[in-house]
């Protein structure tokens, strides 16, 4: 008899134990948010450049990152820096995916979006900011950036500031070329660079390729 | 002390959660009991001075809100089935319930130990350890449990 109990104890629950994950998640973030407890909400975008993931907090975008960039990593980083109150919440992140959208059929050309700095420290933020000011379809020099940023000397720190920068795209950073006229590095690799600076007609559009 | 990102303890406990709840209080409730244990969770997370042992703390919120939701279906014939969508249908009650409801009515702590025991399938210290308790009483709950079903189930 015990046996008996024992294995319909056992047996009896397994059909049935699936939680629906998706509206779990759903109304958790929406719920969240309406309690203030929503610190880092995450979507993703399909964009041109491949899959960006999108990085909100109730201050502005935090974060944007190319594919490959760990996504794990980034969330723990943010858990650390900022709060680990973190959830996937794709509707959060609306307004940005909406700009970006825009930006890439062409019928945007400047973000209207708060940025969180949080992930950004001292020098490294002035030149950041520098760097918003360069207008849609101009470019600058990581000497003048580094000279906007208050240390014209420091164009080496500034490009390091770029080649971190937290928010690639919405902080124009693929603004920033060589004196030389080299294009220089760029976080998401140098063709997207170069696919965001054709888009913007700095760059003639490809030919054939 | 550093937390790992909420959304992970969703990923990493979730099921088993909902498994654990659906043991506690039948499947038309454990979905509510989960969304509540992790709202709760979430309230309480940046205050955690402790990060060691999310499992275990998890488990604590969701027996409660399993106590929770029997007082409630006890003081209250109709419940209300969702908040979060009024007009998604209510879960299919699985093939073998009966058995689970004599579960459900067994005292609180016979209850979760049998869930943790039959649905979980954890060794006697590992249900002691996360009920706060020693591996004997884990034990015991789960045999005074037992003999209370075997004479309410059998004929």
């Amino acid at each position: 008899m015990t046996r008996d109990l024992e294995t319909r104890l056992t047996d009896s629950l397994a059909p049935s134990t699936a939680p629906d994950l998706v509206r779990l998640r759903t109304s958790l973030a929406r719920r969240a948010a309406d309690e203030g407890l929503l610190d880092v909400a995450y979507g993703s975008y399909d964009s041109p450049l491949g899959p960006l993931t999108l990085i909100v907090t109730p201050r502005g975008l935090v974060r944007l990152s190319y594919p490959g960039e760990g996504i794990a990593d980034q969330l723990d980083e943010l858990a650390e820096r900022v709060s680990p109150r973190i959830l996937e919440a794709p509707e959060r992140t609306d307004a940005v995916r909406r700009q970006l959208e825009e930006y890439f059929i062409g019928e945007r050309r400047t973000f209207e979006l708060p940025i969180d700095w949080r992930l950004v420290r001292g020098f490294a933020g002035n030149v950041l900011r520098a760097t918003v000011r360069i207008p849609f379809g101009s470019v600058s020099s990581y000497r003048s950036v580094a000279a906007e940023a208050g240390s014209p000397n420091a164009y080496r720190a500034a490009g390091n500031a770029l080649g971190s920068n937290p928010v690639p795209i919405v902080v124009p950073c693929h603004r920033v070329l060589h004196a030389g006229g080299g294009l220089g590095g760029y976080t998401g690799g140098v063709d997207r660079k170069r696919f965001l600076l054709r888009l913007e007609g700095v760059l003639p559009a490809a030919s054939g390729a | 002390m550093h937390l790992p990102p909420f959304e992970t303890l969703i990923d990493a406990h979730a099921t088993e959660l909902h498994r654990f709840l659906v043991g506690c209080v039948g499947p038309t409730e454990a979905e509510d009991c989960l969304q509540e244990t992790f709202m709760s969770a979430l309230r309480a997370y940046r205050r955690l001075d402790n990060g060691d042992n999310l499992r275990a703390w998890l488990y604590t919120i969701a027996r409660r809100k399993a106590t929770d939701a029997i007082r409630r279906g006890a003081r209250r014939p109709t419940r209300e089935l969702t908040r979060v969508d009024p007009v998604a249908p209510p879960a299919p009650e699985p093939p073998d319930d009966g058995i689970w409801r004599s579960v459900r009515d067994l005292p609180g702590k016979q209850r979760d130990a049998i869930v943790h025991r039959f649905v979980l399938d954890l060794a006697y210290a590992e249900i002691g350890s996360r009920m706060g308790t020693s591996e004997e009483a884990a034990r015991q709950n789960v045999s005074a449990g037992l003999r209370r079903l075997r004479r309410e189930v059998a004929p």
